[in-house]
């Protein structure tokens, strides 16, 4: 009846184990009492459960972000603290928990909580960017979300019921094959990775048709917010990467549950499958965190320096390339797996050509600071700080792209400092930026930048510490996902980086009280305008938070940065003759039930409980199909009430100024002395 | 130009296959949907590629696979594809009877291909070549079975679209969910094909 789940699945073995329990249950607990206790359940069913508003979806997929930041780093600084005491003895964690946090803490910063950021700031921003209303299918957004969050909420019930893969966050058999890891740990981790895999792909489609299909009149492609550009390429990237995850965990989900030999060591299996088909998505994948943060940074520089983005152009193609070449470097992350020594040197050089594009970025990133008029913002010391961190990381990657190098490096605390080393500030500061940037615009008033710039220096020193010292660690030969050792030698730099960890907490506390000042004083820092920071994007042009259809009249673009064009122009603010009817999707309860019904399918195929998975698994499919037959899914917002809403806003007052008078140096022939028009 | 004319060109622009402009975002992100299919189609095809030749100790593809067999599938597979097409054509006429009677049809023909490719399977696995026994068989289980599993798909999809033109006629968002449908099917017709050059001929010879 119960498959495989009896009484033992609780963790009553560990008191370790029997903590996270607790945290996880209790934390849901007290949401639930909190939530009861508020009377806000109906409120929350209608307002945001149920939402297609391309907003409120963007805000749930953040705050599942955070959530999942806070438990992703909880495994962190747990492995922290074990590797610092664990020299010729065992810590505190025994071996399989410690191996089951490793892969916790990788699968969940990724999918779990990289991702839903990366597409949250997609759907707060990227339809405002351009313009529009709404996505391109509001439904699928919706379903996308409740896929991505399913996929977590697995993650998160292994805590409680069963125990997390074993087997790294690649899940590399033959060790994830069902000889090796007979439990549920990996069929956990295939079904989360699964069921937010679809999302991802949806996701990926529903952007590239809202970009494509949904832009203002007079928005050509290179008139695109950089934002929008890099969410464009990414979406293409999630479109067309993600059915190789699907590929490759169905494929190792069949040997699991039925006894095929795809990755098996027997029967004519080939484990070098496994590896190609998990980086032709995951090389791809480590863009997709990327890129929207370079957009983010693109945004935050030109804005703050008040000044155009300086070689857009070049920012455009370098954006374009990375996407492209990405698909074609995946080989590098086993260059010591057996492959000739001409294909490694192929994939070595596909590899460090991409540091171009990358170049190309940073360099445009410093021109459109240099003689701008910087504001130091919070969103400005993230980026500097990324800047400076990030060019560090890649350029330990090109170390690492050489083959004859990586085979010293590879599998070492060198390859695990260098990669946290590009993904923390060049894609989580940059989430972070992006969140100080677009808070007001999502909520209508703005964050406090005291909190923000003390969590910045406690997570760029914080990242320094934890880090650095895992650079010289390679160097001096530990391997990655130790659990004890016996060199004396590496202790001090364990503590050095536990003490990092120590840091990045106070920093995710300096955050936590950002929130809580900034909600307790958000009465100082309303928003009235729309548009705190004079920004030049038209995301700027609705109010904050925006109406429900964003734009009452549809701006004509004629420009890049075509609300600093529409503010030289003069004409924000001018009300039309006649407002128009707005047609908008009505909300509706098939995405997060078919979420729902996705995690039941999940849990039951973990715990082989077939019944309940056929039963979910039809489900889904009639859900499916009354929500495809419903010829009802649209609703009228009409002209009065657009205007009733549109005569109560204020509009931008701001001015602004060229980049000639910026940069404070005309050029002899009258042309703008910096940026190109 | 004459009145009649141009008349005439108006009415060939509401004579479009879909149900109008209005859904050309839904056509466009299907095409997408299938693009992200056709990745997943490759990979599997590029599993058995380089699988084809890991048998073990099972039979090769030579004794398994039997040319009579697949040409009768893919007979009934493409002669579904072409009665899509007329049920298609008679959207444009919006003849609600045609419509139903060619769907009908081409749910006939899909459930005979799955049906074959179902009795193929159950004989493999019979005579002691199932997808357990050989990283070969799992690739070709694999490949094989997500084609067949998607024309299954597709089958429920078209007896969906016949209740919905039964109950609602042909109305526009109808007429371009039918399109979209259309799209699939004849794609798995491609895939098929591909499987059949890919997987049964090289299998053979």
């Amino acid at each position: 009846m119960l498959g495989r789940l009896t009484i033992d699945a609780l963790p009553f073995y560990s008191w370790v184990a029997m903590a996270g329990a607790g945290v996880t249950v209790l934390g849901g607990l007290v949401v639930f009492a909190l939530i009861t206790y508020l009377g806000a359940w109906r409120y929350l069913w209608r307002e945001w459960l149920t939402s297609v508003d391309h907003k409120k979806i963007g805000i749930m997929y953040i705050v599942l972000a955070l959530v999942m930041l806070i438990r992703g780093f909880i495994d962190a600084i747990m492995m922290r603290a074990q590797q610092a005491i664990a020299l010729n003895s065992e810590g505190y964690l025994p071996a399989e928990h410690f191996e089951q946090i490793f892969s916790s803490h990788g699968t969940i910063m990724i999918f779990f909580m990289a991702m839903p950021f990366v597409s949250g700031l997609f759907n707060v921003v990227m339809p405002q960017q351009i313009g529009a209303r709404d996505v391109a299918f509001p439904f699928m957004n919706a379903l996308s979300l409740w896929l991505t969050a399913a996929g977590a909420a697995l993650v998160l019930v292994s805590l409680v019921v069963g125990k997390f893969s074993e087997a790294g966050w690649t899940g590399y058999p033959p060790y994830s094959g069902i000889q090796y890891s007979p439990g549920v740990g990996v069929d956990y981790w295939i079904w989360a990775l699964l069921v937010s895999g679809v999302g991802s792909t949806l996701t990926g489609i529903n952007f590239v048709v809202t970009i494509l299909k949904k832009r203002a009149p007079g928005m050509t492609l290179m008139r695109m917010p950089m934002f929008t550009w890099t969410t464009l390429v990414v979406s293409l990237l999630m479109a067309f990467a993600f059915p190789a995850l699907t590929v490759v965990a169905i494929q190792l989900g069949l040997d699991r549950y039925l006894g095929f030999h795809f990755f098996t060591n027997e029967a004519g299996g080939n484990m070098m499958n496994y590896a190609n088909l998990l980086w032709i998505w995951g090389h791809p994948e480590v863009y997709i965190l990327i890129l929207p943060a370079f957009g983010v940074y693109s945004e935050v520089v030109a804005t703050f320096s008040g000044k155009r983005l300086f070689g857009y152009d070049s920012l455009v193609y370098a954006t374009a390339c990375i996407g492209i070449l990405s698909f074609t470097v995946w080989l590098h992350h086993f260059f010591t797996m057996g492959s000739s020594a001409n294909v490694n040197a192929f994939f070595g050089i596909a590899t460090m050509i991409i540091a171009v594009p990358t170049g190309v970025k940073v360099f445009d990133w410093l021109f459109t600071m240099y003689r701008g008029r910087i504001v130091f913002h919070p969103c400005m010391y993230w980026t500097v700080g990324f800047i400076v961190t990030f060019v560090i990381g890649g350029i330990s990657g090109v170390l690492l792209a050489l083959p004859p190098a990586d085979y010293l490096m590879h599998n070492s605390t060198f390859l695990v400092a260098h990669f946290h080393n590009v993904l923390i500030p060049g894609a989580l500061f940059g989430y972070f930026t992006g969140m100080n940037y677009w808070f007001p615009k999502a909520f209508g008033f703005k964050l406090n930048e005291t909190w923000s710039i003390r969590a910045f220096w406690f997570w760029l020193i914080g990242f320094y510490l934890a880090f650095m010292p895992l650079y010289v660690l390679g160097f001096m030969g530990m391997v990655r996902r130790m659990e004890h050792y016996n060199v004396p030698e590496w202790q001090p730099y364990l503590v050095v980086a536990a003490v990092g960890a120590v840091f990045v907490l106070i920093g995710i506390f300096c955050i936590i009280m950002q929130f809580y000042v900034s909600f307790r004083d958000r009465a100082e820092a309303v928003d009235t305008t729309g548009d705190p920071w004079n920004g030049r994007t038209l995301e700027w042009a609705t109010t904050s938070p925006p109406a429900p259809y964003n734009f009452a009249i549809i701006p004509n673009v004629e420009d890049v940065d075509a609300f600093a064009d529409m503010k030289r122009r003069g004409v924000v603010g001018v009300r039309p003759a006649a407002y128009e009817d707005i047609v908008m999707p009505k909300s509706t309860g098939a995405g997060i039930i078919l979420g729902g019904l996705a995690f039941v399918l999940g849990f039951a195929m973990i715990w082989h409980i077939w019944w309940l998975a056929a039963c979910a698994l039809v489900g889904s499919v009639v859900v499916l199909i009354l929500r495809v037959s419903n010829d009802d899914d649209e609703f009228i917002i009409t002209a009065a009430e657009v205007e009733a809403i549109e005569s109560k806003r204020q509009f931008s007052q701001f001015k602004i100024a060229t980049d000639a008078s910026v940069a404070g140096r005309p050029r002899p022939d009258g042309q703008p002395a910096a940026g190109k028009i | 130009m004459s009145a009649v004319e141009a008349s005439a060109l108006e009415s060939e622009e509401v004579v479009h296959l879909g149900g109008g402009e209005e859904f050309e975002e839904r056509e466009f992100g299907f095409w997408l949907y299938l693009m992200t299919d056709a990745v997943i189609f490759a990979l599997l095809f590029a599993t058995y590629v380089v699988m084809k030749d890991n048998i073990a100790e099972g039979p090769d593809a030579k004794s398994l696979f039997d040319l009579g067999h697949t040409a009768g599938e893919t007979l009934l597979l493409l002669l579904s594809s072409i009665t899509f097409g007329f049920a298609s054509l008679a959207s444009l006429d919006l003849k609600r009877g045609q419509v139903i009677f060619w769907l009908v049809v081409t749910i006939a023909l899909g459930v005979g291909f799955v049906a074959m490719e179902i009795s193929e399977f159950v004989g493999m696995i019979a005579q002691g070549a199932g997808p357990q026994v050989s990283g070969f068989l799992s690739a070709f289980f694999t490949l094989v079975g997500t084609h067949g599993l998607h024309v299954s798909f597709g089958v429920i999809g078209i007896t969906v679209m016949i209740g919905q033109i039964a109950v609602k006629g042909l109305t526009n968002p109808v007429k371009s969910r039918l399109y979209r449908l259309g799209l699939f099917w004849h794609f798995l017709d491609i895939v098929w094909i591909g499987i059949f050059s890919v997987v049964y001929l090289p299998g053979i010879l």
